[in-house]
């Protein structure tokens, strides 16, 4: 039997406003325990909800980097549930007219192809504050400083037929939200999570199977093993003459297993109703314009200008602009140092290796756009070789400063001076009398491969500081003199 | 529409209220009662009118974005009936 898998996600997005959704406690990340939980999140008796219009702006540019239709009336509804972080005893949601209807996304898949997905829609909503188990005299410890944190919950349609498209999605979604500045999209803190819903089908089949829903989905690594593992269980389920049971499962990553959430709870049961507290929040066309013509460069349309104004192949274009950050390093580098190019090689191996090492963010790198761009010029003006750039470059990871003062510190500055080279050149000769004689002696197609034992020894008495071009024609004259 | 005692126990779960057998099926007659008031106002013809989420008509305003509240923690908690390390603590919830 040959089965589909199936993947609808659920994505929670953090956004980053200075205050809450619906009060004006601060939403830091990391401060004291229920220190930034006012009397509106504690949902105190006579308090009442005020609207942050940097959620809407921030929700209202979401929907417009995904062609989606923007909710000009959007009305929010409570979502009744009895758990200790959440006060209210309900969550404020939207569900019939949410900020962000229908639109679409196309997503890269690593065997070159472009695939369509879907939106069903984004809406706005609270999120909720942290329950801790830890033992508090036998008692859950509660912290409400995240309730109340504007959340964009990303509802896919069921588009997906793999983990890995499922991830492709995931990574597109976060380096939209990234370059839109609307989060800073850290899975590692929460700012970005993930749920992800699974079924089977035999393939051919028009029906969906049952789906189950997987809860707790905290890196990109884990999203695609907890697919894997549950699309596995759900296959043996019915091969073994089972059925799947539409439940939410929760992913332990340790395992690498999902398990059974809530059992003997009553099934969910949310009896939402439009919040009398909040009233309709009318957007007019003025207003999304206006935002519109503010949106900044997407990904997409980054990828397609460096392929067009920097000569980048496709794939590099890719990797360089999945995320903002990079996108920006690579093109102060290619401008600084007017060599698009080899600023690509630089971005995407030698920085991204060191990045990859030490375990760091581009942010916190010790190597500026512009040092590395100015090391770049200094091999294209010949001060330095390619392989010389490599030394100062690590160097610059160390922090001992600019390019120029470390070339210079170092005595790592090229030979072009051909007396200098001519000695070095003669020197070698001398040397090795019994190469030179078979250099003569062999045929012409040879030689150009002969060449290269002389080339090493003249560059290890320069210490690759000789320039390799100089080196070469000084080399071949001197060859035919013998 | 009529609700019966068992559509009530339900309610009364998924809203944590408790509810005795006698009192449930005297609830059940009393929110049938309402909801025949209700049947009355759907046999209402609201061809083309917009469904209403809100009595006001009015427009929500939104607020700047800015940090207002100021942390009052201490005296948030002096009301909790228990608090430790600055967290409210409940009665324990594993799931």
């Amino acid at each position: 039997m040959e089965w589909e898998t199936v993947i609808g996600l659920e994505i929670h997005v953090q956004l980053s406003t200075q205050s809450k959704i619906f009060s004006g406690a601060s939403t830091a990340f990391g401060a004291a325990p229920n220190s930034q939980a006012c009397a509106i999140d504690l949902a105190m008796p006579g308090t009442l909800p005020v609207a942050n219009e940097q959620a809407f702006r921030f929700a209202v540019m979401f929907g417009l980097a995904m062609n989606a239709e923007i909710g000009k009336r959007s009305v929010f509804e409570r979502k009744n549930y009895f758990y200790p972080d959440l006060p209210k005893g309900y969550q404020t949601t939207q569900l019939e007219e949410p900020i962000v209807g229908p639109g679409v996304i196309d997503i890269e898949l690593e065997n070159g192809e472009t695939k369509s997905i879907r939106l069903h829609h984004a809406h706005l909503e609270e999120d909720a504050g942290k329950s801790l188990h830890e033992d508090y005299q036998g008692m859950s410890g509660i912290d409400l400083n995240r309730a109340g944190t504007p959340l964009i919950e990303i509802v896919s349609e069921p588009d997906m037929r793999s983990a890995e498209e499922a991830v492709a999605y995931l990574k597109k979604i976060h380096s939209i939200i990234t370059y839109l500045g609307i989060s800073d999209g850290e899975m590692s803190q929460g700012s970005m999570r993930c749920d992800a819903n699974v079924s089977v089908r035999l393939k051919g089949e028009e029906e969906y199977g049952t789906r189950c829903e997987i809860k707790n989905i905290n890196s990109f690594k884990f999203v695609e093993k907890a697919i894997n593992v549950e699309v596995e269980r759900q296959i043996d389920l019915i091969e073994d003459g089972g059925k799947v049971v539409q439940e939410t499962r929760l992913y332990d990553a340790d395992k690498n297993e999902t398990r059974s959430m809530r059992s003997k709870e009553v099934a969910n049961d949310y009896r939402y109703f439009p919040c009398p507290d909040l009233l309709p929040v009318i957007l007019d066309d003025d207003y999304i314009a206006e935002i519109k013509s503010k949106l900044p460069e997407l990904p997409d349309a980054k990828r397609d200008r460096f392929v067009s104004d920097y000569g980048l192949s496709s794939y590099d274009a890719t990797v360089l602009t999945a995320e903002r950050a990079t996108a920006d390093y690579f093109e102060s580098v290619a401008k600084t140092s007017g060599e698009p190019k080899l600023a690509a090689n630089w971005v995407m191996v030698d920085l991204a290796a060191y990045l990859n090492k030490s375990e760091q963010k581009l942010a916190d790198c010790p190597v500026s756009a512009k040092h590395l761009a100015q090391l770049i010029a200094r091999i294209k003006d010949g001060t330095i070789s390619g392989k010389i750039a490599k030394q100062v470059f690590e160097a610059m990871t160390n922090g001992e400063g600019d390019p120029d003062s470390i070339i210079e510190k170092r005595g790592l500055k090229q030979v072009s001076d051909t007396g200098a080279i001519e000695k070095m050149v003669d020197e070698v000769i001398a040397n090795n009398q019994a190469q030179v004689d078979n250099y003569k002696n062999a045929d012409e197609k040879k030689r150009p491969k002969m060449l290269g034992f002389f080339v090493g020894q003249i560059m290890k008495a320069s210490k690759g500081q000789a320039n390799p071009q100089a080196v070469n024609e000084i080399l071949l004259k001197k060859l035919n003199e013998q | 529409m009529a609700v019966n005692q068992s559509d009530i126990e339900k309610l009364a779960e998924l809203a944590k209220l408790e509810i005795s057998t006698e009192a449930a099926g005297a609830t059940a007659d009393s929110i049938s009662q309402v909801l025949e008031l209700v049947d009355q106002l759907q046999a209402a013809d609201t061809t083309g009118v917009a469904p209403m989420a809100h009595p006001l008509d009015a427009v929500q305003r939104l607020r700047a974005d800015q940090v207002t509240e100021a942390d009052q923690r201490e005296a948030l908690q002096a009301m909790a009936p228990a608090t430790e390390d600055g967290l409210y603590l409940v009665p324990r919830v594993i799931e």
